[in-house]
């Protein structure tokens, strides 16, 4: 590995919640990885716009408010549009069980819900990023 | 013996007197199971203790309320059982809201989306998939009719988390009340009305500092003259211990944003005693139970002396600090979600050791989704089980005098004046949070906690130890995604029936009325919500003149 991973952070949406990913962001740094938080209210364009700006390697989607299955997919098409759909796209919050699947369906790799340890997150990434530059 | 024991007593007992015309106690006489009665309140044996006591506790209902701000407190009335609920549409939440009082709850508590809590109407595009997810969706005045149908308004108190566009909403439950025929005069309730913590903690701001806090001064000097029963503002630490903080960043940071506006009220002219006694506040109850307790009743003690001896209030009631608890959110946890019910049962039970004044039980399966109408039933009978089986309730402040309980009360409030003495050198609340400073703080205590958690030197149980093989979780609540089409169907009626010269009319005074800082807002929203502009319209206005804020 050349240079740190590049991690964008990212909250959809209009939820407010941002603990979670706050404290991703400050773990994936302990890490060594070089984190980009988008801040509040981001749209979907807003998001892979940045993603491609700041040359990122993971892109790490997080929402509490129940809007996940109509958000992520809007960041995947909006990925596409602009050819980034390689970047993988991670995600967490108050997730239920039965929307993993559409949600992985539509591109998303991983979700993690709550009580993942955030060495969970950090490994996944780290072999991810590690595993599709070999 | 002690003079001013003596005459604090004597107080007490005559204030008991009063309180026992109106609400009778609850039992005569009280007893335990093994027939010994109960005393209303356990004071000191020994007299030597009597001088400490008058000065650091006190009788309840008196300063300074380290006992509770009522003197008889759940002698005569259990504290109001408040559950907030809210999602979907006006239909479901006002069907659930029935249903709740049905049951046995005694105020409605309202949760709004988060395209009306930040000012968006349905069909906005910021909306897009947030429609009635978190809470109910409000556009117009019509949702707000439906919302409230046949719910009493001159009997039943509402408390709405509603911030940023609090004048808005306030200003649509007043219409409805003049509908029902109950003037505002009479409607007694809560708006959440905190920006500072929104900047903080949750994330729901709409506007600048600056003119948010006058939009919140203009709501209090509307209600001291025309709606003098409702609560003009909760002030919450719920959202910064959720956020991460800690027991005493969690009192020291609402208090100081309650001073924010205190000072904010003094400055547009407004006197002490005609607004702090509507001051509302509203807390948290997390797991340590002996922590929470001292954290209540410190934040009593504090709240009292700083309104009493730094702001020189005469009425006694501005000297008090009523709060709402409601058990911790982050707390539950999705793994064995059942074990959540035991946790909200040891949480509500500090908030009512601590003397709360109305409450929220969590159900067990809010770490998954919303909760079903049973999860919201155990924990509305958790509630009822702590009042009507435990005991608890039956004297006043029981663990007063407790040399653990009262340290840990004198340990907590000197840590929480810290806290206030840094921020006041910073130049108050709006100051610090505009820095971050509190953002940073609680960003940090949440880090270490997470840290402590997965080092397993904090367990919580079912999650990172005692853990099984995971089961799946049958029977969330879902919310119907045809709702968020059918809402933007309905709000395109609306917009086609009104009378849209009265609408475009009433929009252009509203913006006049914004750029003249002088002008108090609510009597133009008020006319803006009867003609059935929406909440974004309303909003729309006003960010266009007050710009919108980007983060710290």
């Amino acid at each position: 590995m050349n240079r740190k991973i590049r991690v964008l952070v990212a909250k959809p949406g209009l939820d407010g919640h941002d603990r979670g990913a706050l404290v991703i962001a400050q773990t994936l740094r302990d890490r060594g990885m070089e984190v980009i938080y988008t801040g509040l209210r981001q749209s979907a364009a807003q998001i892979a716009q940045t993603a491609i700006q700041e040359d990122v390697d993971v892109i790490g989607l997080s929402s509490l408010s129940g809007a996940h299955k109509s958000l992520f997919p809007k960041v995947m098409e909006e990925l596409r549009k602009r050819e980034a759909e390689d970047i993988p796209v991670i995600g967490g919050g108050v997730i239920p069980e039965e929307d993993i699947q559409f949600l992985l369906d539509h591109g998303i790799q991983r979700i993690f819900t709550p009580g993942t340890p955030m060495t969970a997150v950090a490994d996944f990434i780290e072999e991810k990023v590690q595993g599709d530059s070999v | 013996m002690s003079e001013h024991f003596t005459e604090q007593k004597k107080i007490w007992e005559q204030q008991s007197e009063k309180v026992k015309e109106r609400f009778p106690e609850r039992k005569d006489p009280f007893t335990n199971l093994s027939g010994i009665p109960i005393e209303p309140l356990y004071v000191p044996q020994n007299e030597s203790n009597y001088d400490d006591y008058a000065e650091k506790l006190g009788f309840p209902g008196q300063y300074p309320f380290t006992r509770g701000i009522q003197p008889t407190m759940y002698r005569n009335r259990f504290w109001t059982m408040r559950q907030y609920a809210g999602f979907g549409s006006a239909k479901e939440t006002n069907e659930r809201f029935r249903y709740l009082l049905d049951q046995g709850q005694t105020g409605l508590s309202v949760a709004f989306d988060l395209p009306t809590q930040i000012g968006y109407d349905s069909d906005d595009s910021m909306a897009e998939g947030e429609v009635g997810k978190v809470g109910v969706a409000i556009d117009s005045l019509e949702d707000m009719e439906i919302l409230l149908d046949q719910i009493p308004l001159d009997k039943v108190s509402t408390s709405m988390t509603i911030n940023a566009p609090a004048s808005v909403l306030l200003c649509m439950y007043i219409a409805v009340a003049e509908k029902q025929g109950v003037p505002k005069e009479k409607i007694t309730g809560t708006i959440q009305n905190d920006i500072l913590k929104e900047y903080i903690a949750r994330g729901t701001y709409i506007y600048p500092p600056k003119p948010s806090m006058r939009l919140i001064t203009n709501i209090f000097e509307y209600c001291r003259d025309n709606v003098p029963k409702f609560n003009t503002i909760s002030i919450s630490g719920y959202h910064i211990r959720e956020a991460g903080s800690t027991a005493v960043q969690e009192a020291a940071f609402t208090i100081a944003d309650g001073l924010a506006y205190v000072d904010a009220a003094l400055e547009s002219g407004l006197e002490i005693d005609e607004f702090a006694p509507r001051l509302a506040f509203f807390f948290n109850a997390h797991n340590n139970f002996f922590e929470e307790v001292a954290k209540f009743r410190a934040a009593r003690r504090v709240w009292a002396d700083l309104m009493k001896n730094k702001y020189k209030a005469q009425n006694e009631k501005s000297w008090r600090l009523r709060f709402h608890t409601q058990t911790g959110g982050s707390t539950l946890t999705a793994q064995q979600p059942d074990n959540n019910i035991v946790r909200v049962a040891l949480q509500a039970l500090s908030a009512v050791m601590g003397g709360t004044q109305s409450l929220h039980t969590n159900s067990r399966d809010e770490a998954l989704a919303l909760p079903t109408e049973e999860s919201a039933r155990i924990a509305l009978r958790t509630q009822q089980i702590i009042a009507h089986e435990s005991g608890v309730a039956d004297t006043v402040d029981p663990l007063a005098g407790s040399y653990y309980v009262e340290q840990m009360t004198d340990e907590v409030e000197k840590q929480i004046r810290e806290y206030l003495d840094k921020i006041e050198d910073m130049g108050g609340a709006v100051q610090a949070v505009e820095e971050g400073y509190m953002q940073r703080e609680i960003h940090q205590a949440a880090y270490e906690a997470q840290k402590r958690i997965e080092s397993k030197e904090d367990i919580i149980v079912g999650m990172n130890e005692f853990t099984t093989d995971e089961e799946t979780h049958a029977d969330l609540l879902k919310v119907d995604e045809k709702l968020e089409q059918e809402q933007i169907e309905r709000l395109g009626e609306i917009r086609a029936n009104r009378d849209q010269q009265l609408v475009d009319e009433r929009l252009r005074d509203l913006k006049e009325a914004a750029e003249d800082p002088n002008e108090n807002l609510m009597p133009h929203i008020l006319a803006c919500v009867k003609a059935y502009v929406t909440v974004g319209e309303i909003c729309h206005t006003m960010r266009d003149v007050f710009g919108e804020y980007t983060g710290a």
